[in-house]
């Protein structure tokens, strides 16, 4: 039955159209309301401050982190230091700041119970996506400057003076602060990458701490994946290979195609997640109290599409590249070696005082095997073993050295020296900075995964 | 505020199943129905948070609804359902602040000092809501409603939670808004302050409306309700009443039981003819006055029909 009353008041004529809430109010809205929460205020403190004193108290003691790149070099330079923090930054700092701030930014509303008090507000669901959207990126480009300031300003105090490269030559303190903030820039595409995973988590998953964490976890998930072995077209594909692939920077000729790569693939990640949260979330119905996710969609608009942004640029990447298999080739290693234990030779000598000699003076050429030649030298292992030959101007023997190389999937790899003891044993040399160990003893060294551009 | 027809469904459950609705300028209308009965999905239509699968439904002239980009309830409308929306880590002050800096300083606004005034938290305006008891939320949600100077004010269990000092603000600033030609539209399971507050209800039963229209008319319905009755004789006045036309005295009336009070059924007209026996008999009455009040007895009664019939 269906009762109607009586007298009907006539629409008033003229009545206010709806009048909605435009983006840059929406959005300072969103600002405040996170700035509001005291996580993220620490947050802050922490990017802005944590870096640079962790940067001076690890650079005061006597053991480095020497598993992690450019560890071994703290002592010799603050801009080790800094780079220390980049790299610990890609692989947990990032995925947990954009887990925190964009992986909550909508299931935040879920969980405090106000959308529909947001929607009655502001009266544009797209405006709201785009709105928070734009808050949570902004937070995070308050953190991430953070990280990087920080650890620069610790760097300095600890020492500008020269960094050894990832190939073994020096970059200047004013080279070496370029291609940090650099580096620092490359991230921050993948950064971006995560926090829109987080905004398609935070939309597809509501109040369930699995969409807080998600960032976080496909982060760390990619981190782990990147360890893995696996053709080299999917490993570019992924988004996190930037956290890797920045070190390219620091060689030199630089190793560009793997970061731009990486870069782009980011940027696609960005961009397809942020759409398909997009999507979710004008989808939603605003009025059940009960909505905790979108279940079964998360599948159809989240995880499909990712998986087939994973194969397409994968495919891409093959085709533009000729990339197959690790991407990991004996003639890749031996000439990265080689090309690292030169500059490193000079280095020595330098710091032993010995004659100076220079890189094509050196000559010096590798020759790897892997698993004692058993079997084929290519891909990762820490069964790579070389031998290094070098010439020194008016003397007709050949110095030769041997190393061990443990080369990991995503084409790092740590040289130890294997002796002679002279050459590339454990000793310690007097330095500006103090003693430290012979140079040529343990370093670490990139091989560019794509296949060396034809020339001709 | 016109609504012709509603339906609104949700997966198999049918929330509104043709409601018709005229809402007039000026008024307090009140919305009672047992849990389930689609009381926060009517509301949750007139805010504009979802739109009818059916019928039409107009707010101040214009089609109310959602569309994919926005809602297109008008300007002048807001109100909050399932609780008003508040952020935690925000004082009062700042959650205010923030909702009138989404408007604009051009926009029609009202000061915020002032609705933290109506509603009495000028005291803990600049204290973490985090910390507010939950009607001190509802009054808070009540001033980021007055806030925008509302046309239409749509609130869904503003009473809950409320000490007696904040029914009271609540009261006064409803009834001040609708003086001033404000239309508001509240849901409320507190019958008595309903019956105090709203010209008009309507009854929801199922996602039906079974009753609408101003409360004298469900007091003066054919239909008898219970009323206390002290006197100062009241053996005397049992015996008057059981003697009189149309009333009976009702001995399981499942109040507590007091000899000092005696309950009677009747209709109007009835106990209108029991009162001057009364006095004729030199009885003093001292109280007269329904057990249950005539909205609570209309909605038991409807609903208790609408079950049985289904």
């Amino acid at each position: 039955m269906t009762a109607t009353i009586a007298p009907t008041d006539v629409p008033a004529p003229g009545a206010p159209a709806p009048s909605r809430v435009s983006v840059a109010r929406a959005y300072r809205f969103e600002l405040v309301k996170l700035l509001a929460q005291w996580r993220v205020r620490l947050l802050i403190l922490a990017c802005w401050i944590g870096p640079g004193l962790l940067v001076v108290a690890v650079s005061q003691q006597a053991s480095l982190p020497a598993d992690t790149l450019f560890g071994r070099w703290m002592h010799a330079t603050g801009w080790a230091g800094a780079l220390v923090v980049l790299g610990f930054a890609g692989n947990w700092v990032l995925p947990l700041l954009t887990s925190v701030v964009a992986g909550d930014v909508f299931s935040s509303e879920d969980r405090l119970g106000t959308w529909r008090h947001l929607l009655v507000a502001v009266r544009s669901p797209r405006r709201i996506f785009l709105s928070k959207a734009l808050a949570s990126g902004t937070v995070l480009l308050l953190l991430v400057p953070g990280l990087a300031v920080s650890g620069v300003v610790g760097g300095l105090v600890v020492g500008s003076r020269p960094l050894a490269g990832l190939d073994g030559h020096l970059l200047s303190p004013a080279d070496a602060a370029g291609k940090l903030l650099l580096a620092w820039a490359c991230v921050l595409a993948p950064t971006l990458a995560l926090a829109a995973i987080g905004l398609l988590g935070s939309v597809a998953l509501g109040r369930s701490p699995i969409g807080l964490l998600l960032p976080a976890v496909v982060g760390i998930g990619l981190q782990l994946a990147q360890s893995l072995p696996m053709p080299v077209a999917i490993r570019l594909a992924l988004p996190g290979y930037v956290f890797l692939s920045w070190n390219g920077l620091f060689t030199s000729p630089q190793q560009l195609g793997p970061l731009l790569i990486g870069i782009a693939a980011s940027l696609a990640w960005a961009v397809t997640a942020t759409m398909l949260a997009y999507l979710l979330f004008m989808r939603r119905d605003f009025t059940s109290l009960a909505h905790d996710g979108s279940g079964r969609r998360v599948i159809t608009w989240g995880i499909l599409p990712m998986a087939g942004l994973i194969a397409a640029t994968a495919g891409i990447v093959a085709l533009a590249t000729g990339a197959t298999g690790s991407g990991i080739e004996q003639g890749k290693v031996q000439q990265s070696l080689a090309t690292e234990f030169a500059h490193l030779y000079r280095l020595q000598s330098s710091e032993l005082n010995h004659m100076d000699v220079t890189e094509a003076q050196l000559h010096v050429t590798a020759s790897c095997t892997k698993g004692d030649g058993m079997v084929a030298p290519d891909g990762p292992g820490n069964d790579w073993r070389c031998y290094v030959y070098w010439h020194l101007p008016g003397v007709n023997a050949t110095g030769n050295a041997i190393y061990q190389l443990d080369v990991n999937p995503n084409g790092r790899y740590v040289a130890d020296g294997d002796g002679p003891k002279e050459v590339n044993g454990y000793f310690l040399v007097h330095t500006r900075y103090g003693d430290a160990p012979n140079p040529l003893w343990q370093f670490d060294g990139n091989v560019d995964l794509l296949p060396a551009p034809s020339k001709g | 505020m016109r609504a012709r027809g509603l339906v609104k469904s949700f997966d198999d459950v049918v929330a509104l199943d043709g409601v018709d609705l005229d809402v007039v300028a000026g008024q307090v209308h009140g919305v009672v129905g047992p849990n389930g009965a689609g009381k926060t999905t009517l509301l949750g239509l007139l805010l504009g948070l979802a739109v009818a699968d059916r019928g039409s439904l107009e707010i101040l002239g214009r089609p109310a609804g959602r569309t994919e980009y926005a809602l297109a309830a008008p300007d002048g409308v807001t109100g909050f359902v399932d609780g008003p929306g508040l952020y935690p880590a925000l004082t009062a002050r700042g959650n205010l602040a923030a909702l009138a800096g989404l408007r604009g300083p051009g926009a029609r606004t009202a000061g915020i000092d002032d609705v933290l005034e109506q509603v009495g938290l000028t005291d803990v305006a600049d204290d973490k809501v985090r910390g507010f008891s939950l009607g001190m939320r509802q009054r808070l949600g009540l001033a980021a409603a007055l806030l925008t100077r509302p046309r239409l004010l749509v609130l869904d269990e503003p009473y809950n939670g409320l000490d007696p000092a904040g029914k009271r603000h609540v009261h006064g600033v409803l009834t001040q808004l609708a003086a001033d030609g404000a239309t508001v539209v509240l849901s409320s399971h507190r019958m008595d302050d309903l019956e105090a507050l709203c010209s008009e209800v309507s009854i929801l039963v199922t996602g039906r409306v079974v009753f609408t229209g101003p409360l004298s008319k469900l007091a003066a319905a054919n239909r008898e309700i219970d009323y206390r009755l002290v006197t100062s004789d009241q053996a005397a006045a049992r015996r008057v009443a059981a003697d009189a036309t149309g009333v009976r005295v009702v001995d399981d009336a499942g109040t507590r039981p007091d000899p000092e009070v005696l309950v009677v059924r009747a209709l109007v007209p009835a106990l209108d003819e029991l009162v001057p026996r009364l006095i004729h008999a030199g009885l003093a009455v001292r109280e007269l006055t329904p057990v249950v009040s005539p909205l609570e007895s209309a909605f038991l009664a409807l609903t208790e029909q609408q079950e049985s019939s289904r």
